[in-house]
Formats: structure tokens, sequence, C-alpha cells
């Protein structure tokens, strides 16, 4: 169980002074400068040894992305773009960061920025969040008043402007291209991939991007050490980790907490416990809304973390995890993710275009049972139709939620369509 | 001046658009953000700038005018503001008030929200009161899902909602009264309201 | 160069290449919607999708995907087969059941890869998705339920035509291709998009519910609605045109045709010449072909040579035109001229009047100077290459004339000839522009050459080409832009004013006097012809325009579709048209015309047959020996130094769409006008 000295969001709560001086009191922007001193190689290494991986929900290892940006430039700038599109439903980490400890996120910018040559970095925040937006801005304004970020930031003679940038409400804005598509101006129309944005990315430069949390956790990391952090969680799944718990628990809430934790754990310490006590569970999505539902039995022992959670044919992505009761009506639940997949398809490519549409409108069928059992294998069929056919995971993403339905509660959409056809039956 | 094609052709659509001379200025800001001659970035900032300062929505004369301060071409400004669910192409009210109904939302009540706007408003959901002051919306996950269900007022949040909340925060805004945004169940934020599970010690001060 | 595997064949190919690329390079056909070799790759309609390893285990778009060393591929396994069954499924799943009624029957890419990868019968039990109609004109009909975003019609206005006016807004399912406002596309090479159309969502508006194209004839010919020559590929039923269509020809138009190309045939059905007329009692009357021949005959061989004049049109082809020119040398006439608009070019080397760069070569130069011409009027697809090399990069445009909105970015240098001198002299800073490039490019019009100063200016051209070294080792960058496609070949068999002879304009001059007594016209509409005073005139081709109003005699010709016909286009390229369907009526081809007048006149040509004229023509001239080529014309001194007047250029075209008799007779032409003016077109009593 992780200690509060462990805990690198220390204000993540927001009783305390988000800012600058609230900051500095609780260590940020200490030594900045001498690690910047470092050098740019030990920072990637000391971030690739800490088995950080990034926190957006696909998981990759955060140095190891750092390490693909060119170590000399070809003349081109180098971008580092921060992720703060957060919009996976279950997922409200980032929000919390840039509003309640938004400097470890600049200061990350610049270290992360430092480490791979980039003298200018963009937050994307998604367009709803104003007043974090504000803030965010407030917080960038003071860090240049007190010249930590600039043309020498905090006396390192590195150069990095930071800039908040606002979207205008689009999910797929949350994919690496969709966002620098966005930042550039267009629709979030995800890019094709190659080349990847460590070559060509925002105004075709070298850019990696980041989620806000992988980048918020750097500066406690490269300050206490890779083996700090590498020393909680299981071995590849390492380190602390901010989980989002809402749905049907007492005390729904926002916790950081060590990875690997077990699920049921992380529900009963930190939520209040299942509503009517653990037994009454039906199921839990663990990490946002993309990932596969699992069922109580599943829940009962597994533990938070990548490879745990993919065991179980399920995933980490966001550590959003969405509980819900026996009382659920888990088709209509499952049916309101495909609505938002159908909202969120850009409409670029065509599994996505058409799939969610069209598997959208079969799960609102099976929420009413008005359907035929042959159905069932059909919709199964059409996320497979779906899945790894289209440009971005945004198909992968609509596809998964279903199948999970269909692996751990076929037998409730059966009953339902049965019962259905009986009472059609009756009418008759 | 004629609709943009897609867009009710009853509006009334303006002549002319531009922006206030505090309004420029916020605009020249945003766009100083990009390097020179990718000035196209600004388009959403300040698409949301010509909305704010046109009732909350985009006449054409207002998407012809950024397409030309950013040297875009009008068809690219359309395309981005018919694909992010923010701008909005027709009028809105006063308060737009969005509830979100994604499954995190829905799992703690998000349809008795639903429900409360649509009996205290008098509307339906995608419908505008005939005073212009409130529209109402269903919209996406807005990223506050731990303190579910909540709405988003023009650009505040309000949290941990149910009926009787939802129904004060829209009486208030009728008698022209500004509600307490945030939580509604005396939370600081996103914190279990059980009482501190973490960081339990370095509490500055009480709530 | 990579080495793949293929289908278990191993295949070595040039790297950058796409695996879509190399696959078809080993005979593999892969299916696609949204990629097409001359614009950018889009990678959404997923239909190309291959398995490729090393790599994730889930198939890869291979027309986005580059090609690397030891790579396998393979394009038709079971995960192959089943993605693109998929894939087919969800373009299948909302496009309407309409195939018996749409226009893109029997030439629908979904058509025929439906076949191949379609079920037959649908799983899709919810509503289909309506779209409404977009208004893009009057040449392109919209049918967007059909529209399955491939986005090749956005890319196409975006990329190729340079009018950013289409774009795919609201997003998902709802996406919608269509245009800002309602509004006609304001290219001059919209129709191309029909072509790029996979399915029927765009297809052609005039020639909509008018045939199958399984019963059409097609007979691959030549464009002569300006001077480049572009490929084209007539369309007929019986005697009817019933469309043009692009073929493929990379050193000139690539795929695309102008929308007057495309559409104007209209205009070969309308106010034909389909029987001989002469003029009697001052009313033109039809008569049979002997007694016109007759009356024109005698008429040629009872006056002097001298009073005798002919002016060759803008449509007129190679044969016709060396038939004329050997009659009129028989009767010892040395007044002819092939230049109706006046321009005095043709008189000294070749490359005096050529595009010398030739179109391909466009992609070469490094900076461009357009002199007194808007080559987005006057040779809409040429115009096209200019902004395909300036989208490469690196290409300065400058103009000199009427500015106007060309696609690509040029700078307005001045509106004369004072600014040509300013160049020379390297007082302006577009001369260091011109001077630093390695291949400058000099695009001179007919606006700038269809002046009476025009030799001086031509002289001025070529002093500043050679100022800036624009001709160099085998790069010329010496270019005229003609208009008319008649004219290069008219200038290489030298239908010109011969010793003494008169010019066009001193032609019409004698006429106006009672000098020039008789006065042929072959084609030529285009000159003032109510300013022909008293003179017999006799008028041969195939419309009822200009030149028919004023003639005595009227011998009805062929229209370029309807023979067999030389052109020469603007970069000297003899390319040559087929006969689709008969010239209408008594109409005859042109050549065979001027040989049985010339027998009238007492003046026999000793040609009996089509292969004669063209031997004939050879021995003229070596361009008509080497059909479809291009030679290099050597550079001599031209042009003829004298006074420049500081004028501004006036540019030639001022409607795109109305430029000759075939398009002036054409009611879709008229409608695009009209649109482009942004009304309708003008009612006239007789519309009912």
């Amino acid at each position: 169980m992780l200690q509060d000295q462990d805990r690198i969001f220390t204000n993540i709560y927001g009783f305390n002074d988000p800012f600058l001086a609230g900051a500095r009191s609780r260590g940020d922007w200490d030594g900045t400068k001498d690690i910047l001193a470092k050098g740019r190689e030990w920072i990637v290494e000391e971030i690739k040894s800490s088995g950080l991986r990034g926190r957006g929900g696909a998981g990759f290892g955060t140095g190891l992305k750092w390490s693909f940006m060119p170590k000399e430039s070809d003349g081109r700038p180098h971008y580092l773009v921060v992720n703060a599109d957060e919009g996976e439903p279950g997922t409200c980490k980032d929000r919390e960061i840039m509003r309640h400890d938004p400097h470890k996120l600049i200061e990350g910018c610049l270290l992360a920025g430092f480490g791979m040559g980039a003298h200018a970095a963009y937050i994307y925040v998604r367009g709803e969040f104003y007043r974090e937006t504000e803030a965010l801005q407030r917080v960038v304004d003071e860090a240049y008043d007190a010249g930590l970020l600039g043309d020498d930031a905090c006396g390192s003679g590195w150069k990095m402007d930071v800039h908040v940038h606002r979207g205008a409400g689009a999910y797929i804005c949350g994919e690496e291209t969709a966002l620098i598509e966005s930042l550039e101006g267009k629709k979030g129309q995800p890019r094709l991939k190659p080349p990847f944005p460590a070559n060509a990315g925002l105004y075709g430069c070298p850019t990696t991007v980041n989620n806000v949390e992988s980048i918020a956790v750097a500066p406690e990391i490269l300050r206490r050490g890779a083996d700090w952090f590498a020393g909680f969680g299981r071995q590849n799944n390492t380190g602390t980790k901010l989980f989002n718990i809402s749905g049907h628990v007492e005390h729904p809430c926002t916790v950081e907490e060590e990875m690997s934790i077990p699920l049921k754990t992380l529900i009963e310490k930190h939520a209040g416990g299942v509503r009517g006590g653990w037994d009454n569970l039906l199921a839990v999505i663990p990490g946002g809304a993309s990932v596969p539902v699992i069922p109580k039995s599943i829940c009962d022992n597994v533990l938070m973390d990548f490879d745990a959670l993919r065991e179980v044919q399920s995933g980490l992505g966001t550590a959003a995890v969405m509980v819900m009761d026996r009382s659920t009506d888990i088709i209509q639940a499952i049916a309101r993710l495909s609505a938002f997949y159908k909202h969120e398809s850009c409409g670029q490519c065509t599994p996505c275009r058409e799939g969610t549409g069209w598997m959208m409108r079969v799960m609102n069928r099976m929420v009413a049972g008005d359907a035929s059992l042959e159905e069932i294998d059909i919709l199964e069929e059409v996320t497979r139709q779906v899945e790894g056919h289209t440009i971005c995971a945004l198909g992968d993403a609509a596809a998964w939620p279903i199948q999970g339905l269909i692996r751990h509660f076929r037998d409730e959409i059966e009953d339902r369509i049965r019962k259905r056809g009986g009472a059609a039956q009756a009418a008759e | 001046m004629s609709a943009p094609r897609g867009t009710p052709p009853d509006i009334p659509q303006p002549e002319s658009f531009a922006f206030n001379p505090e309004v420029l200025e916020a605009a020249e800001t945003i766009i100083a953000k990009y390097p020179e001659g990718r000035q196209a970035s600004a388009v959403l900032p300040l698409l949301d700038l010509a909305q704010r300062q046109h009732d909350g929505w985009l006449p054409q004369a207002a998407m012809t005018y950024v397409a030309e301060m950013l040297d875009m071409a009008p068809i690219r400004v359309y395309e981005v503001a018919t694909f992010y669910t923010m701008y909005n192409l027709s009028p809105v009210g006063e308060n737009h008030v969005q509830v979100c109904t994604n499954l995190p939302c829905w799992l703690r009540g998000s349809s008795r929200v639903v429900e409360t706007c649509e009996r205290v408003l008098g509307i339906g959901v995608g419908e505008t009161t005939e005073d212009g002051k409130f529209t109402l919306t269903e919209v996406e996950c807005l990223g506050a899902c731990v303190n579910a269900p909540m709405i988003q007022i023009n650009d505040d949040y309000y949290e941990d909602l149910d009926a009787s909340s939802t129904e004060t925060i829209l009486t208030e805004l009728k008698s022209g009264e500004t509600p307490k945004t945030g939580s509604r169940i005396g939370r600081r934020s996103c914190e279990p309201i059980g009482g501190l599970t973490s960081l339990t010690g370095d509490r500055e001060a009480g709530d | 160069m990579p080495t793949l595997i293929i289908d278990g064949e191993e295949i070595e190919v040039e790297a950058g290449l796409t695996v879509l690329q190399a696959c078809e390079f080993a005979g593999k056909e892969i299916p696609r919607f949204c990629y097409h070799e001359r614009l950018s790759v889009a990678g959404n309609c997923r239909m190309c999708l291959v398995e490729v390893s090393p790599g994730p285990p889930k198939p890869a778009a291979s027309c986005a995907m580059p090609v690397a060393d030891g790579m396998e591929v393979k394009t038709d396994s079971d995960m192959v087969r089943k993605a693109r069954q998929g894939v087919m499924e969800f373009l299948l799943i909302n496009h309407p059941l309409d195939c018996p009624i749409c226009d893109q029957g029997g030439e629908c890419d979904l058509q025929d890869q439906a076949m191949a990868y379609g079920n037959d019968g649908s799983r899709f039990l919810e509503n289909k998705r309506a779209v409404e109609d977009k208004d893009l004109g009057p040449l392109i009909k919209t049918i967007m339920t059909r529209c399955i975003h491939c986005t090749r019609c956005i890319r196409f206005a975006t990329e190729v035509a340079g009018v950013p006016e289409l774009g795919a807004t609201g997003r998902g399912e709802n996406m919608e291709v269509g245009t800002y406002v309602e509004k006609a596309l304001s290219s001059e090479l919209s129709g191309n998009m029909i072509d790029l159309c996979p399915v029927g969502a765009l297809t052609s508006k005039p020639y909509a519910f008018t045939a199958r194209s399984w019963e059409l004839k097609k007979t691959e010919s030549i464009d002569v609605l300006d001077a480049v020559g572009s490929n084209i590929r007539v369309d007929t039923r019986g005697p009817e045109v019933m469309r043009i269509l692009p073929r493929n020809n990379d050193g000139v138009n690539e795929e695309w045709i102008s929308d007057k190309a495309r559409f104007a045939c209209d205009g070969l059905r309308r106010q034909r010449l389909d029987k001989p007329y002469l003029r009697k009692d001052g009313k033109l009357q039809p008569v049979g072909w002997p007694e016109a021949l007759s009356v024109v005959g005698q008429k040629l061989a009872g006056t002097s040579g001298d009073k005798i004049a002919a002016i060759a049109g803008d449509l007129a082809d190679a044969e016709a035109m060396l038939t004329l020119k050997e009659l009129m040398d028989s009767l010892v006439s040395p007044n002819i001229d092939c230049r109706q608009d006046g321009t005095q070019i043709g008189e000294g080397p070749r490359a005096a009047y050529l595009f010398n760069s030739t179109i391909d070569g466009i992609e070469d130069a490094d900076a461009l100077l357009i002199v007194g011409s808007n080559p987005r009027l006057e040779a809409p697809v040429l115009n096209a290459r200019i902004r395909k090399r300036y989208l490469m990069g690196g290409f300065p445009v400058g103009l000199i004339g009427e500015n106007a909105d060309l696609t690509y970015k040029a700078e307005h240098l001045g509106a004369g000839p004072d600014t040509l001198q300013a160049l020379i002299d390297g007082s302006i800073r577009f001369a260091e522009v011109m001077k630093g490039a390695e291949r400058p490019m000099i695009i001179v019009g007919t606006g700038a050459l269809a002046r009476p100063d025009g030799p001086a200016i031509l002289a001025q051209s070529r002093r500043l080409a050679e100022t800036v070294d624009a001709v160099s080792g085998d790069w010329n960058g010496f270019n005229v832009l003609q208009r008319a496609a008649s004219r290069i070949a008219g200038l290489d068999i030298g239908f010109r004013p011969g010793d003494g002879g008169r010019r066009t304009n001193r032609i019409i001059a004698g006429a106006a006097s009672g000098d020039i007594e008789v006065v042929y016209l072959l084609g030529a509409d285009e000159i003032d012809t109510s300013a022909l005073g008293n003179a017999f005139v006799i008028y041969q081709g195939h419309h009822g325009d200009a030149g028919a109003h004023r003639a005595d005699a009227i011998l009805p010709g062929a229209a370029y579709t309807e023979k067999e016909a030389t052109y020469v286009n603007v970069e000297g390229r003899a390319q040559q048209t087929k006969l689709a369907i008969f010239p209408p009526g008594e109409a005859k081809e042109d050549w065979a015309i001027i040989r049985a007048l010339s027998e009238s006149a007492g003046k026999k040509l000793p040609y009996d047959s089509l292969e004669q004229v063209r031997a004939r023509l050879a021995e003229i001239h070596p361009v008509f020996a080497d059909i479809g080529e291009v030679t290099p014309a050597a550079w001599e001194a031209f042009g003829i130094e004298g006074d420049i007047e500081s004028a501004p250029f006036r540019n030639p075209v001022t409607d795109f769409y109305l430029t000759d008799v075939i398009s002036r007779a054409s009611e879709t032409m008229a409608e695009c006008t009209a649109a482009a003016r942004g009304g309708n077109p003008e009612k006239t009593g007789t519309d009912g």
C-alpha cells in the first residue's frame, strides 16, 4: 500500500495552493537546473529505467518514446506535445493535475522537452476544460515570470516555451496524430503511420506526444531516481498511478496508488467499497471505456496493471475504474459506450465510420431484446471486421467493449431476446 | 447573407462580422503562439473567440472572417466548425446546459438529471427555451467521472448532482443568481467523501 | 533496391515505393477506392489491405505502407480476403441499391469490387443513411447518398485543380462531402472529379440518363478546343457524340482534360452546317455539292490571284490547311494567313513559336515568368502542370500582364512591356530570381504578341530569355503559349503570307476597300466578318457562326470528331484525331472538299487519298512524320527589334467557356458561363 511520502501528486485534491508558492513548498522546481545539467541522455535513460509506461492508455514506454526523437536536429525544430485532451469515459485524472498540481506538468515539460531536444511544448487541453485551461495558463505565466520557462529556463541556458492550446470538443483528438492535426488547425483525423510523429509530427517536425500524467510524474522520478519509482508495482508495471474510481461505489474518488494493487483492495480501501458490498458487484470496466468489461469473478483477484489485465482480456488503459453493481443493465451500459464511439468516430476510414453506427444500432436493439439470437454472432463478427482494420485505435476501442460483453454476458443477451420473443408471441 | 450549406436556412445570418478590439488583441496573442506561417493552428481558439463574441454561436460571416484572418480556405474552417462539438452553428440559449449521460454519469443517475432539466426548463434535449435563456444538450463524457453525475453550463462544471441540486442550480440561474460551481455534496474536489484515505497529513487548512 | 516477397515470389523494386505499387509491379491486383496515383495518399477506404510481415498481426493499408527490404507481403491470404470482405460489407451497408438507375453502372469500382468481395445478401437490418445532394454547378450531378467518402474529389480540387472549395464536413457517419456555401465549383478542370469518383456520387450532369457505358463506341482522339492537344476518348452512340473522356498521356495532359474539352460536345449537335449553301438574291440557299463547287471554283478561277485571300481558323487541321495553301499557291495568291488573331509569329525559327520546354518539362523548371497570358483560362491542363510544379516547392512565379488567380502564388510584376524591359535591365528583384534559377522558364502568351508591336515584344522576350540564360544545354525555357489547336501546324506548313502577301488585318482591310475580291475562310470565325466589304466570302467549316453568316458560299466541313486529321500541339507534337462519327448530312472531310474544289477551279491537286496528303505533309515538315513525338527546335535569333508601346498586355480569353464555334454552340458551356457570372443563362424567346 502506497504511503503518502511516496505519492507524487500531493495536492491532487486541491486542498493546498496549486500555484507557484504552494508548488515550491511541495518540492516542485527543486533542483531542476541540476537535473538539466545531467544532460539529455541521462534524463531519457533515467525515465527508461524507471519503467514508466505512458499513462494515456496505450502503456508504451515513455523513456523509449523520448529516445525515438532524433539525437541531432536536422534543422527542423523538435516539439513536445502534451495530450491533455482527457475524454476517455471514466477518466478524470489529468483534470486534477492541471487544476491542483499543475507545476508538476510545467516542470515536466521543461525536463521532457530538454530530454528530447525540444524548445517548445504545446499542451493541448480539451475544450470543455475552460477553467482548467485558465488555471494552467496562469501557472505558465507565473513560470515565465519566475524565469522557470523562457529563453533561459531555470537558469539552465535552455530555451523552453510552453503554450496552452484549447481544443473544441472531439474525443478523437486524444489520439496522438489526430491531436497533431487538430493542433495544426484541422479536423482531428488520425494520420497514417508511418511516418510516426518522432520523424514527422507537428508541422512535419519531430514530435513526441505524451499524456499529462506521464509528463507530470517525470520531475519526481528524476529527483528521486528511477529506482525509487521502479520500486512500486510489479516488473514491467512499475510506479505509482492515479486511479479514478467511478460508478457504483460508496465513495467515488481519484487516488494515487501503487501499480499492481489488487482491484478489490483499490475499491474497498479508497472508494468505500462496492455499493451494497463486494458480493453486489456485477462487473468492472477497469481502464476507461475502451477496455473490455470484466465480471466479478475476475475482479475478485485481478491486479491493476497492464499485464495482469491483459491476461484477463481487458486492459489497464487510463486506470479509470467503472464499477457496476447488480442493479446495472449491463447491455444498456455497453450500448451507451457504443453510442459514444459512434458519436466520436471521425468518419475518415470505412470500418469505423460505418461499423460504429451499425454496432450501436444493433446494441440498441439488444437492449430491448429486439433481435434474433443469430445476431449476437453477427454483431461479434462486425466487431472483428472493425478491429485491426482502421487507421487508429478508435475502431478497436469501439469493438472491445462489445466483445467483452458477449464474452462474459452472452446469457444475459440471449435471455433478453428470448423474453422479448416470448412476449411478442404472447401478444399475438 | 446566405447560411453555410447544411445549416438551417431560416437563421438570420449577420451581414458581417469582425472582432471587437479587445477580442482582436486576444486573437493576436493566440496567433503569436504558433510559428510563422502556421497561423492556421489558431483556428480552433479563434472560432471560440468569435463564438463567445457572437452570443455563443458561429454565423457564416464569423467563419469567413476567421478564414481570412488566418489565410485559410473557408471550406477548411467550415470543416473544423462542423467537426468539433463545441461550435454552435445556430443560436443557443444564454445558459447552455450540457448534461453528460455517458456511462459513469448514467450509472449514478444522469437520467434523473436530464428529466429534471427537461421538467424545470420545460424543454426537451436539443431545444431552447422561448425566452432564449436556456438550451439543453446531451453531451459525451466531460471528464469529471468521479464527480458524476454532472452538467456543464457555459464554462462551469456542476458535480455530484441529483434531481434536487440540479433543480436548485437551474432555479438560481433563472432568477439571475450565480450558482456555486463544483461539487454539490460538499466535496473539495475528487477526494472520497467518506474521509480521506490518502494525503491525510499535509492539509494546510480545513475546507 | 529493396527486395521483398510478394505472394511467395521474390521481387526487387525501387526504394520509396509503396507496398501497393510494389504489388502492382509484381502483377498483383490490389483493390482500392481512395488511392489514386496522382493524388495524395488518404488511406481511408481500407480496401487495399494486405498482410505484411514483419509487423503487427493485422492487415496493413498497402497504399500507405512504404516497402522495406525483406518484407513479406501476402495479397490473397485468408486474413486479407476476410479484411477486404469486411470493408466491402461496410461500404455497402449504407450504399443505396439504385444501381439500375445509376449512371456509374458498368464502370463503377464499387460494383466491380463487390463482385470479388461482396456477399450475395445483406446482414444489415437497419435503415440506410440518406445524404442531401449538393449543387456543384451545371457540370457535376451529385447523388451524395452513394458517396463512400474516399475524398478523391476533395483531394483533386485542393491539390490538382487548386480550388480548395470541397471538403468533408461533420464527422463519423454524418460526414458529408460538399462545399462551404452552395456554389458552382470555380474550376476549369472540375469534370475530372467525375472520372475520379469511384461510385455514382459524382456523375456528369449533361450526360445524365442518356446512355449506358457498354453501348458506346469508343474512339481515341485529340481535343482541339485549346492548343494543348489533350488526349481524349470520344464515346459515341449511332451518329451522336455522347461524351468525351480523357486518355492518359503523361507527356501532355496526364489524365486530365478541361471542362471545355469534356463538356462542349453538345455543341457538336447544334448549329451545324450540313449542306452547301450559296447566296442567291441576298439570301443563303441550300444547293447541291456540284453547284456549290462549280460556282466557287469559277469564282476562284476567274479572279486574279492577288485579289484572293484565305484565312485559316483556330480549329483547322493540317491536311485542310495544306491543301488550301497549295490551292492558293496554284492560284498565285500570296494572301494567306493562319493567324486570325493577328499574332505576328512564325516568320522565324520554330523555337520562336513553340512551347519549347514541353509540358512535361515544366516539372523540371525552377522559376517561371508568365507574360501576357492567363494559362488557367487559355490552357487549364497545362496550368495544372504548372501548379503541380509549384506544389513541389521552390518555384517562384512572376506575372506580367493582367493579374489573375492562377491557382498558385504568382508575383504580379507589372502590366506591360516596360516591366519586361525592367527584367532585362535587372532593375526589379524578380530579375535576380530568373537569373539565379538553373532552369528558368518564360511563357509568352498571345496577349503579348497579338498586337501591332508583337514582333518587337517577341524580340524583347527572346532577349530576356538570353539574359537570364533560359536557353542552355538541353534546356529551352522559352515558350510561346498558343491558344489555337491549328496554329503550330499552320506555321509549320507555312500558312502565312508569301512574298508581298497580306496578313489577316490587311486581308480584311483589302476586302473592305475592294482590293481583295474573294476571301476564303477555313473555319475562321474570330475575325471581324462584318468588315469584309463586298468581297465574295467562301466559308468552309462546320458551324453556323460568324463566318457562315457573312458567307456567300458555304462548304460544310467536318468537326474534329468527324475526321481523321492532324493537329500539332503547343509543344510541336503532331497528333491525330480519329473519325468517331460521320459528318452530318452532306458535310465532308475538309481536305477532300478543297481537293474537289481545286478540280472545279481548274487547278486539280494531286491527292486522291488521305495517305497522299499526309505523305506530302511529311515532306514539307518532319513533324508530320513523327506522330506523337516532340523534337526540340534549334535556337536561333527571332523577332524584329522595333518600337514598343507601353500599353498593358490584355489577356485574349475573358470567358473560358465560350472561345470557339463549338463551345459557343454548346448549351452546357452557356450554363457554365452563366453560373460563373452567378446567374442563370439568359433566356431567349425560343426557350418557350
